[in-house]
This record gives C-alpha cells, structure tokens and sequence, in this order.
C-alpha cells in the first residue's frame, strides 16, 4: 500500500500554504500552570448539549463530572479545576456565535491532587467496558471536528470496518501539538493504537503523518517494528507528501487507500474508521489511567505572540489566560486576528474570554492581514482544479451570492467540506467559502418547517 | 491586551497572488512581442501599441466615473486589453482607427457587459472584428517589415497565410514559399505583434512557468492545428507559425474570463478553437481564421461550462448505490 501511496502520491487536488510550523515545531509540550477560574461550555462537541449535574454553591473535583450527556451522539463533560461552582449561566463561546451554557468554576486554595482510578493492564477490560471508559470520560475527536469517540467506534452493525487510520497528519500552518505528542508521548500514543485495534475488532492500522515531522515517522516507526506490541495485526506508518488538506477524513483515506467514501457517507461506508493521534492518546489516558478528558495539548503561535508555546492547558481556561502565559500579544498599531485553530479552517475570535474547549488544537495570534477586496470572478477555475471533493467553488459562490439555493443543492454544495483552499488561491480573493457557509445555512433552514 | 479584533470566516490566509499581479504579469510577458514588433515594423508599430493602451485605460476610466462604478483600471486588464488589442492590427493601421477599436473593446465589449469577469467576448478580439468588418481594406493591408526604425516608406506585401490561399486558389495544390527562420523570427508582413514567434514563445513560456495560463487550451489549440493541416494539404510547421495562431493560442484564447472553467472544458474548447481555425484557413473567405475561431469558442464557453463540469468526490455509481443500502439499514 505504501508502494502505490508513493506513486500516486496523494489525494486528488489541495494546496501547500507556507507551513510557519518552525516557531514551536521543536518545542517541548510545556505544562500550563492551573487557573483559578475555568468557564466550561456544556456543549463542546458535535451533538446534543450536556446537562448541568451540579449546582451552583457546589463543591466539585478535578475530573467530576459536572455535564451529564443527553443521548447517544453527546459526550459528558467534566471540572478541570478543584473548586467551587461560581456561576451557571452563558458565557462567550470559541465556536458557537452566541453565548452558551456554561459552567465557571473558582478555586480558592491549593489544587488537591487528583485522584485517578489506575488500571494499567486494560488487556482483561472487555470491548464494551473500554467503550464505556471511553464514553464516560467525555473523548470527542481532538482534531477539531470535537465529534463524540464513542460513537464513531461504534459503527452501525450492517457495516464491516476493517482499517483503522490514525491521523497524525496535522495539515494545518502553525499546528505543532500532534507532532509534539508523537514525539514525546509516542509510547502512550500506541498505547491508544492499541486500544483502538481492540475495541474496532480489526487487524490493518494505518499511522499516516506528513514528511514534513521526519522525527515523529522516525519514532512511530519504531514502536510499530516492534511485532510483540501487535498480537499479529497489520500496522504500519505511512509518510505522506504535505499537501493540505490531507487531514480531513475522506482525502486522507483517498491517500492511504486509493477509496472514496461515497457522497453523503462516512468512513464506515469503505470500511475505515479514522481517530486523531491525539484522540488516541486522551483514550489511552482514560483506560488505562481513568483519566477525564480535562486537558489537551494546544499549540499557541503566529507572528503577533510573544512566545510561541505547546501548552497542555485546563478545558475552560479563558484565551486571555492562555495568551498572556505565553507572553502576551506584540504590541503594534495594527490589529490582531485571534484564531482558534489552524488558519484555514480556525475561527476568528471577538473575544478573549472564550474558552479553550476540546476540539482547542491551537490559539494563533496573527497579524492584521486582510479584509481582503474581493473582485468580480474571472473564472480561472484554479479554485476548481484545486477543490479536493471536485466541486466547482467559483459557480457554488456565484449561486450563493444571488440566493439560488436550489442550484447550490444541485451542484452539491453539502460535499463541501469547508477546507477553504479555493478562498485561500482566488486572486480574486472571492469569500468563496463564506458564501458556501451562507447556501448551507440557507438549505438547512429551508428544511426546518 | 486589544480589545478589538479582525473577523472574518476562514481561511485567514491568501495566496499572494492577486488580479492585479496577475495582470501584471501578462503586461511583462508581452513586452518581448512589443519590443520584436517596434523592431521589425518601426515607429508606427510602436505608436500603435501605445495609442491603444493608453485609449482602453481611458475608455475604462471613463466608464467607472460614468456609470458610477468602483475605479477598476487600477487592475491592469485594460492595459492587457490594450496590448493584445494593438497586436491584431496591421502596423499600418491609422491611429483615429485604432482608437476607436480600443474605444469599442473596453465600452461596448467589456463594461456594457458588466466589466471584468462578465464578458462574454475577448474584448481585444471582438474590437478586431468590428474593425475588420468595417475597414476590411485598411485591416487587410500587410506591409514589409522596415529596414530602419525611423523609416515611414511602406511595402505593401501579402501575408505568409494570404501567400498559401491565393497558391492555392489558383493551383489548387500547397507551395509553401515561406522560409521557415523569417517565420519564426517574425521579420514576415502580417498583425504587430503576431509575427515573431520567438518573443510570443518567451512571454508564454513566463506565464506557463507561473500557471497563469494553462496549457490545456494552448497545447489543444496548436495540437489540433498542425493534425488538420496534414490532411487539409499544409506543412504543420508553417501552419503552427504563419499568422496569429502562437498569440491567439496563448495569450487570447486563455482568457480566463471568455475560456471554460474545468479541465475538460479547456480540452474541447482548444480543440474547437483549432477545427475552426483549420477550417476556416483552408475553406474560408479569409486567409486567416484563429480571430473567429476564438469569437467563435467564446459563445459556447457557457454551453461547455454547463456540461462539462468534474465529477464530484464520492458519487460513482457504485458508490452512490452502496450509500442507498446503508441508509435504507438506518
């Protein structure tokens, strides 16, 4: 397989924006110290929104459930800090527009050190018990998309997944989080490989990562040489060419095994399930640690931070907080676009009270660059040459632009995926992907009745 | 700490590459061509290139203010329209003619359109049209390339093309009489700055380099050429570079604005284009025919458009067939 990787190269269309890794890219993950004040939003991944199991006045520990999960696609959410409950009530949200509900919590002492529940061995844990753990310990997919774990490990019964893909891709400028925890973290990082093989019941692993982090293939390489780890299953580490954006499910599975998922599917329906490298990790931490999901790994960076940091900071520590540790923003005339996330797909901040959430990869402090002019398409079509789902953006952007929904449906407007390198290549800086956003948002409400 | 910040929707970074660069990067990869043209045809040559510029960034300027439009001569695609405009003109073209073209290119070609990115019709080969349909023997008058820069005494002569037709309107048979190192270097009668294949070769080979064209419609356009000519009784050589062929290949019929937008649609409009062109050469009134061929393309650009369009990710048949067994589970 990695023969025809290497010949084809990689998936269909994309673009390679400079990568402005090297500011953290041989960082140390450094550990954040603890806030005195955490807001935790009680929706922080894709689904229905958690319900509050404490009360205000309440005393809570580090690693408490506070937000117990309404539904099967939902994922509970748990204190960061030791403390008391402050406030229930919305607050600023990094993702969501509107304030949502969350819960802030204060600690007035010392933090008590928290109590895991150790199980080393999992080997003798069954298939459902490790989904439990997975499922109790409120893992979302860390990559950004914050989908609940546990219901992608559970695929519908009529399919049969037979490849497990784990991304350590990190396509994004700036993001150096997943490439540090591969490196520093590698043994635990397989750890949660394995654990994954076991709970899917599939015997063919595929750790993709770009060749631009030669240290993380180097590391990953060795620990998946080592056959007594594997109990005969297939793994290997696949090196791939750097090209955004492989990280996204359905070009990365193209990469790696020349499959499309169909129009509308998802990686079940070729077989494949796809877990992030630092999702992974958090599964290993929590089944064999019986460790919440209270901290990850965020890459704080961009040309107007003072020191550019791999942080493992606390859910629900404010951007400030995170911003300032890392010693504050450069000042200068120009203003500053704070970016949660990578700087094609990351969403601009209006505050920084906003909270770092689980699907945090990154903060970026960039420099003012843009508003952008945009000017009548010239039809180029380099937007369509480059459109990974082989969409044509320019005419999706025209339909949006006069409010003709129906040919954004008929033009296939929901395979979008939002990756945003035909806005990044226009020279005529059209806001293709804001107008795609707009149709979307249209069609979804047409829906409703 | 600020408190005020940019947002916006992703992505937060642009390639720097923008229209303006763009087109001025088409300026820079005419300039060979214009310099080959004031060579080889003397001052008028290069009053007429720059009559022209200077009349489409005017005509643009005046129609932003009039119709009350954003000032967009700022983007230099009046001044590309300008320079290529000049290249289809015989160097003896009279300058009140030539700015009348320039005139019609950018008002009634361009803007009553609705401006950059709306028109249908390259603006400089539409204007061509108009002309030729209207001064058709003034547009047809090929003169000798001059012997010194300042020398205003013309010759007139038949173009290489008008050679070939006349031949083979009396015999009936091909005699290329053309050298093939005059044709390449241009030093041959024929439009300014059509005629020295060299310098449009280095403009082109620019703007390939830095995929502002794309070689689909240009490589399709001569390929189709020199296969017809073949069977139609001509040298494919002197077919590829008698006339405006190199320059329309390149620098016209790749108009991003009038050309088809996916891959398969560039393919089959350069392989139009070169049927028509063929065609016409061989069987037309005019000896030359890549000016309608493009015209010609340009109206079908919206056709192609419509039902050439790539397949979208993940809708193979099987594929889709095999989403509809899943949701029925569901």
């Amino acid at each position: 397989m990695r023969l025809i990787t290497s010949i084809f190269g990689s998936f269909k269309g994309g673009v390679h924006p400079p990568e402005h890794k090297e500011p953290t890219e041989s960082k140390p993950i450094e550990r954040m110290p603890l806030p005195s004040r955490v807001v935790i939003p009680l929706q922080q991944h894709t689904g229905a929104m958690c319900e509050p199991v404490v009360k205000v006045g309440d005393e809570v520990k580090e690693g408490q459930k506070i937000g117990e999960a309404t539904g099967f696609v939902s994922s509970p959410v748990h204190a960061s800090i030791c403390g008391t409950v402050a406030a229930i009530d919305n607050f600023p949200h990094p993702v969501i527009p509107a304030p949502v509900r969350s819960i802030v919590i204060e600690s007035k002492g010392p933090p008590a050190p928290a109590t895991w529940d150790e199980t080393a061995d999992w080997s003798a844990l069954s298939r459902k018990d490790l989904l439990d753990r997975i499922c109790d310990a409120g893992i979302v997919g860390l990559g950004g998309a914050a989908f609940p774990t546990h219901v992608k490990l559970s695929p519908p019964k009529e399919t049969t997944v037979d490849t497990l893909i784990v991304n350590g891709v990190e396509c994004e400028p700036y993001l150096t989080s997943d490439h540090r925890l591969m490196v520093e973290r590698s043994r635990d990082v397989v750890e949660g490989v394995r654990i994954l093989l076991k709970v899917l019941g599939v015997q063919r692993a595929y750790i993709a990562i770009e060749k631009n982090k030669p240290d993380a293939i180097n590391i990953m390489q060795e620990h998946v040489a080592n056959k007594a780890l594997w109990n005969g299953a297939t793994v290997e580490v696949t090196p791939l060419k750097v090209k955004y954006p492989q990280g996204s499910e359905k070009q990365l599975i193209s990469a790696i095994l020349r499959k499309e998922v169909p129009s509308g599917g998802l990686p079940f329906h070729v077989g494949v399930v796809v877990q992030n490298v630092g999702t992974a990790f958090a599964i290993y931490e929590a089944v064999a640690k019986g460790k919440a999901l209270i901290e990850r790994i965020v890459t704080v960076s961009g040309n107007r931070i003072r020191e550019p940091k791999n942080l493992v900071v606390r859910m629900g520590t404010t951007f400030a907080t995170v911003i300032e540790y890392a010693g504050g923003i450069v000042p200068s005339e120009r203003h500053v676009r704070v970016i949660m996330g990578g700087p094609m797909m990351g969403i601009a901040q209006y505050t920084l009270d906003a909270p770092v959430i689980k699907g945090t990869t990154a903060i970026l402090v960039l420099d003012e660059a843009g508003p952008w002019k945009s000017l009548p398409c010239v039809k180029c079509g380099a937007c369509v040459e480059i459109c990974p789902m082989n969409l044509m953006p320019c005419r999706l952007a025209d339909f949006a632009e006069r409010d003709d929904f129906v040919q954004c449906d008929a033009h296939h407007v929901r395979d979008c995926m939002e990756c945003g390198v035909c806005a990044y290549i226009c020279m005529s800086n059209r806001p293709i992907v804001h107008l795609i956003k707009y149709a979307k948002l249209n069609l979804i409400q047409a829906k409703k009745p | 700490m600020p408190d005020s910040f940019i947002v916006s929707t992703s992505p937060h970074i642009r390639r720097r590459l923008d229209t303006g660069t763009v087109m001025r990067l088409v300026c820079v990869s005419l300039v060979p061509a214009a310099l080959a043209s004031a060579y080889i045809f003397g001052l008028n040559g290069l009053l007429v290139i720059v009559v022209s510029v200077v009349t489409c960034v005017l005509t643009e300027l005046l129609c932003n203010l009039v119709f009350g439009k954003e000032i967009t001569v700022t983007d230099g695609s009046a001044a590309v329209t300008g320079i290529l405009f000049a290249f289809t003109l015989p160097p003896t073209t009279p300058l009140w003619m030539v700015i009348i073209g320039g005139f019609l290119a950018i008002f009634l070609v361009k803007q009553l359109f609705g401006g950059l990115g709306y028109n249908i019709f390259n603006p400089a080969l539409a204007a061509r049209a108009i002309l030729l349909s209207s001064w058709p023997v003034t547009m047809t008058t090929w003169v000798k390339p001059v012997k010194s820069f300042l020398a205003m005494d013309v010759v007139t002569s038949a173009s290489p093309l008008g050679i070939i037709k006349e031949a083979q309107r009396v015999a009936g048979a091909a005699d290329s009489t053309c050298n093939y190192l005059d044709l390449f270097l241009g030093t041959i009668p024929g439009s300014l700055g059509e005629t020295c294949k060299v310098a449009l070769l280095m403009g082109a080979i620019l703007l390939l380099v830095f995929k502002i064209i794309d070689w689909r419609i240009s490589f399709t356009y001569i390929g189709t050429v020199a296969i017809l000519s073949i069977p139609l009784g001509r040298a494919p050589l002197a077919a590829v570079l008698s006339g405006g062929l190199i320059l329309g290949a390149f620098f016209m019929a790749t108009d991003p604005v009038t050309s088809p937008t996916t891959r398969g649609g560039k393919l089959l409009f350069g392989l139009g284009c070169g049927v028509l062109t063929s065609l016409i050469r061989s069987f037309g009134g005019f000896p030359e025919g890549v000016c309608y061929s493009i015209l010609f393309m340009n109206c079908l650009t919206p056709l192609i458009d419509k039902y050439v369009q790539p397949r979208v990710f993940g809708t193979k048949k099987r594929a889709r067939s095999r989403l509809k067994s899943e949701e029925r589970h569901a």
